[in-house]
């Protein structure tokens, strides 16, 4: 294809956060954050909503002037720049196509807008067009597309103007679940495509894992952690993140020995496991043990890293039966086994669950909520 | 609950339209009837109404006069609207761009002259523009003038006057527009590489022209119809059709040649609206 050459004839550009801070009144929006995103990657901002990851893709782009901080692509601050002239393509939830205009029309908007002949305009639109692969819906109107192919026609049109970032906001949001993993696919080929250096606002952390070089999990107007899905997921440095990522149980403890290979944690419900850990902790500690449900196991008899749970419920789901227990020391957990074919649920009952061996469990201090 | 009775008549929730019908009959009795009357006085010949004939039509739209009266009464309606856009699309952005706290302040700042009688705003403008008035004072004292303007029975007076009294009614539909247009539009007209007039050319423009015909209709009907402010303001200098009117069957008793008048008003009221409605057809909003 004639675009990929074109297309990948300029390099990637960085994109440097420096200390970027934006206050309301009263609280801050974005608190003080230095994100550097490396040429050609994606990053994905992760947090609830109101955790301001939204107000710094919006300052990114410029309809936002951040109180502190400077905004930088390549070794350029874009601060001053307007909206119009930072060369940032941006992707909305609600695809923001013009809705009076034809899908070449929408797609040509950026390129009429840099006075380009009407010649260029329409070789570029049929590109784009190809690119996105819908050839033949150059004269519809907006309203007359499915919610999939509105969204192939906002990246069309994003990417029309060869933007040095791209940005996408809540991009799959909108989008049916079938169609996600499509439209999820179609991104990370065209940001690959264009070497695009990208950033992504989800509240969804699948789509986080499954499409973003790193992940910036962010609380309160701060980069709670950054790194890629799996250290997210494996290593989680706060219990902010630990509980956002995927689901975890949390089992009460308290640190009885320091040993070469790790803390000696007895929990309240009884057993006692040796974990490593990144964090510090003192003996005597009061600690919490998040373990993911799918990296514990059930057995019958007891044993000293075994803790007794009480079987309330259990759920076949897929390839996984999805124990809900309560342990020893109150906490309700859930356990994930591998479901053997034909497999039915159990019943309630008394079981003992111990780490799997797999099993990398974090610690984080008790008293951090 | 028990299942409906076999063989019972489906129920529709059908139109009662006879509930239509006080307000239809109020038509008929007072609109529909005498317009008819009215479009018969017109075909009488003489102001005595003794003979039939069109002559009435004949004389309205031969004479240079009357023919000058149609045009400047359809001139004053297309200067009004030119004035209300031009001051309503800048406080309509304001608005928009406004917190909900600041939007109701303004509401209320818009809606107020209509809470005042359009006697007593039309009554001020005579205050404001009189030869002594505030306006001729202020430049003669500023040195900016030696002797007063004549700003009251003239064409410019009038449509100061009007643009003020009929602002709220391009103001409303225009606002109701303008706050439902998706921000992200205009940020994504931006982020593409659009200049703000761009932006407002390009998209705001073309997205609320409905709002835009919607007001320009009322404003248009409503600046090419107000016997008061073109009588009081306007004087006996400018005649519009209302006065036309007013004069031909209070005055001069010629009840034919008022209605062929009356119908002229009618007619050019409509055109007014069937060009902004055939305006909207390229409103591609949609």
């Amino acid at each position: 294809m004639a675009s990929q050459h074109t297309a990948t004839a300029q390099a990637a550009q960085p994109l440097t956060l420096d200390g970027v801070t934006h206050s309301y009144g009263t609280g801050f929006a974005v608190d003080n954050v230095t994100l550097e995103v490396k040429g050609g990657e994606l990053v994905a901002l992760l947090g609830p909503s109101g955790c301001g990851k939204t107000t710094l893709l919006r300052i990114v782009a410029g309809f936002i002037s951040q109180t502190n901080g400077k905004v930088i692509i390549g070794d350029r601050p874009i601060d001053v720049l307007p909206p119009n002239r930072r060369e940032i393509g941006i992707v909305f939830q609600n695809y923001a196509l013009f809705p009076h205009m034809t899908v070449a029309e929408n797609i040509a908007y950026g390129l009429a807008a840099r006075g380009e002949s009407r010649a260029v305009q329409a070789e570029r639109v049929a590109e784009m067009l190809a690119t996105v692969r819908m050839e033949g819906f150059a004269d519809r109107k907006p309203r007359q597309l499915s919610g999939g192919q509105q969204q192939r026609v906002a990246l069309a049109r994003a990417l029309a103007i060869r933007p040095r970032i791209l940005l996408l906001d809540e991009p799959f949001a909108a989008l049916d679940k079938n169609l996600r993993l499509d439209m999820q696919i179609e991104i990370k080929r065209l940001q690959r495509q264009f070497a695009l250096t990208a950033i992504m606002v989800t509240h969804d952390q699948d789509e986080a894992m499954s499409i973003a070089d790193r992940i910036a999990v962010m609380s309160h107007g701060k980069i709670e952690q950054l790194g890629s899905p799996v250290e997210i997921y494996d290593e989680p440095a706060t219990l902010f993140v630990n509980n956002f990522i995927g689901s975890s149980n949390l089992l009460k403890g308290r640190v009885v020995a320091v040993g070469p290979d790790g803390y000696r944690v007895e929990l309240d419900s009884g057993a006692v496991w040796t974990l490593a850990s990144k964090g510090r902790f003192e003996t005597g500690a009061a600690v919490l043990v998040s373990v993911r449900p799918e990296q514990m196991v059930l057995a019958d008899e007891a044993a000293p890293d075994r803790l007794p749970v009480a079987l309330k419920l259990s759920l076949p789901i897929g390839g996984a039966l999805i124990h809900d227990a309560t342990a020893a020391g109150g906490e309700d957990i859930k356990i994930a086994v591998p479901r053997r074919p034909g497999a039915l649920s159990t019943g309630p009952g008394t079981a003992f669950a111990a780490l799997a061996p797999h099993a990398r469990p974090s610690l984080f201090p008790a008293t951090s909520s | 609950m028990s299942a409906a009775a076999p063989g019972a008549a489906p129920v529709r929730d059908a139109v009662e339209w006879r509930l239509a019908a006080p307000l239809g009959l109020t038509y008929v009795v007072f609109f529909a009837a005498p317009f008819l009357i009215l479009l018969g006085i017109s075909f009488y010949a003489d102001a005595e109404q003794t003979r039939l004939g069109f002559d009435s039509w004949v004389k309205f739209y031969t004479d240079a006069f009357y023919l000058k009266v149609i045009f400047d009464t359809l001139k004053l309606g297309v200067f009004a609207v030119v004035a209300t856009t031009i001051l309503a699309y800048p406080l309509a952005l304001v608005f928009r761009a406004s917190s909900p706290r600041m939007q109701r302040v303004l509401i209320f700042i818009i809606l107020m002259p209509l809470l005042t009688s359009v006697v007593i705003r039309t009554f001020a403008w005579i205050v404001i523009l009189a030869r002594e008035g505030v306006i001729n004072q202020t430049l003669m004292g500023l040195g900016l003038t030696a002797t007063p303007l004549n700003l009251l029975q003239t064409e410019l007076g009038l449509v100061l006057a009007l643009t003020q009294i009929e602002m709220p009614l391009m103001l409303l539909p225009l606002l109701a527009i303008m706050n439902q247009l998706d921000q992200n539009l205009i940020d994504a007209s931006r982020a593409l590489g659009a200049s703000k007039w761009r932006t407002f050319f390009r998209v705001i423009l073309p997205l609320t022209l409905p709002g835009w015909i919607a007001g320009a209709t009322l404003v248009f009907a409503s600046a090419t119809t107000a016997f008061i402010s073109q009588s009081v303001i306007g004087g006996a200098r400018l005649v519009y059709l209302p006065a036309l009117i007013w004069q031909q069957s209070m005055v001069v008793y010629n009840w034919p040649f008022a209605a062929v008048a009356s119908l002229t008003l009618l007619f050019t009221v409509l055109s007014g609206i069937m060009a902004l409605s055939w305006l909207g057809r390229f409103a591609r909003t949609t």
